[in-house]
């Protein structure tokens, strides 16, 4: 699945990106390009700014320099909302809600993918009988797993998954490659950080390096 | 736009904010009750301390049931939304198909419902306990009714300008009082005169006005905070 056929279109293209903190270069400058169906590895040692661009791609922070191309388009913020999903180190979840409620107001601000409904998604992500569990009690893996079904609930084109694997058990690695393959197949993109060596899908994915 | 699903309507995001932040704030009842307490303790002590004598309670009814209210509500503003940036809840808002000044003031209102309306309902109570008179009751309910719902988009646009750092608290409280000097005027101004026998409808009038400006301004203020506090 990620050997791309070059008809796919690109959804993401990125030109000479490069983010500076203080006149400190976080990264950069960074080319890669994402084509609908293709599920990206975003490589980096601890602090090499991998949350940072995820940060920027999200529309969360301010893009110093370089191109950024979303179909074709110059990249805005505001085209963007919707389209794209987040998940981030915070993972979005009210504690004293139940895994249930926090999808509900998820759904109630971004919508669902046709099909899917809020039962179905926690028996999908293996957190059938914690329904109605406050996030609060979860375990730190049972949190990510509630923070993934939003993924698949909510409708998006361009994942952007900030260690998705951390925390997680050998079935829970299963589960996000999984959820990351039928993306991929439903000609969604993905943009995916992690420092550990993780047995990622199946072959070899598309690594955007952000050292040279 | 192409690829975009429709978005749930307006409406139903705003339901959605609502009803979670409701049930987040029923969730943690004791926070609710903290600043009913703090305001019935206040007023309490002042015929302690001033002693009962009644002309003396009456001509300060007014003054000191408006400065509880508003220093009672300073106690829960600091949180109104520190624990969204914490968890990640403001990043998914922020990034949600739907416009970020409109979520935020639902936020507030929701806010507003659980600090300021369990100060409003009791105010009555505080009052007769001061021996305010019962005809002076409805232009107190008014003020209030009008000075607490400004306090908190004002307070909003603050805490919003403050998330950044740490230990706002105090910073906020120092911002915000100067703020809180007009709203008191006024809303005291109001009460004092219906407490005479004066025309009191202009002060709340200023009052209504100042509300309408700042129910435009503020969640558009905070939107623009926020983003710049999350861009960091």
């Amino acid at each position: 699945m990620t050997s791309l056929s070059a008809t796919a279109p690109v959804l993401l293209e990125a030109r000479a990106l490069s983010f500076h903190r203080q006149d400190e270069p976080v990264f950069g400058p960074l080319d890669f390009s994402l084509h609908a169906g293709e599920v990206a590895l975003v490589e980096g040692n601890n602090g090499s700014g991998k949350t940072t661009l995820l940060r920027i791609l999200a529309g969360l922070l301010h893009l110093d320099e370089g191109e950024l191309r979303w179909r074709g388009q110059p990249w805005r913020r505001t085209e963007h909302l919707g389209d794209t999903l987040f998940l981030g180190h915070h993972l979005g979840l009210k504690a004293d809600l139940s895994a249930r409620e926090n999808l509900a107001v998820a759904a109630g601000l971004y919508g669902t993918r046709a099909g899917r409904d809020v039962p179905g998604v926690l028996a999908d992500i293996g957190l059938a009988g914690y329904e109605d569990e406050p996030v609060r009690r979860l375990s730190a893996g049972q949190k990510k797993r509630a923070a993934l079904a939003r993924l698949l609930l909510l409708p998006g084109t361009l994942w952007l998954l900030d260690e998705p694997y951390a925390n997680l058990d050998r079935t829970g690695i299963e589960l996000v490659n999984r959820l990351l393959a039928m993306h991929a197949t439903e000609g969604g993109a993905a943009l995916v950080t992690s420092h550990g060596a993780v047995s990622f899908l199946d072959g070899e994915p598309t690594r955007v390096r952000m050292h040279a | 736009m192409r690829g975009r699903m429709s978005s749930p309507r307006l409406s139903t995001a705003c339901a959605a904010v609502l009803r979670r932040d409701l049930t987040l704030a029923w969730r943690r009842r004791g926070d609710i009750v903290m600043p009913v307490l703090y305001a019935l303790i206040v007023v309490t002590l002042f015929p302690f301390a001033l002693g009962p004598e009644e002309a003396l309670l009456q001509r300060i009814a007014g003054g000191v049931v408006l400065v509880t209210m508003l220093l009672a509500m300073l106690l829960a503003l600091d949180a109104m939304f520190r624990g969204d940036i914490e968890d990640g809840s403001l990043e998914q808002l922020m990034l949600s198909p739907q416009p970020l000044a409109l979520m935020l003031g639902t936020k507030i209102l929701a806010h507003w419902i659980t600090t300021a309306l369990p100060l409003i309902v009791i105010a009555p109570l505080l009052a007769a306990m001061l021996h305010l008179p019962t005809a002076v009751m409805p232009v107190l309910l008014y003020a209030l009714l009008l000075a607490t719902p400004l306090l908190s988009l004002l307070g909003a646009v603050l805490v919003a300008l403050t998330a950044g750092t740490r230990r706002s608290g105090m910073l906020l409280a120092l911002m915000l009082l100067p703020l809180c000097v007009p709203v008191v005027i006024f809303a005291a101004g109001a009460v004092a005169a219906a407490q005479q026998g004066l025309p009191w409808l202009a002060p709340i009038a200023w009052l209504g006005a100042a509300l309408v400006m700042a129910l435009v301004l503020a969640p558009l203020a905070c939107a623009a905070a926020l983003r710049i506090a999350l861009d960091a």
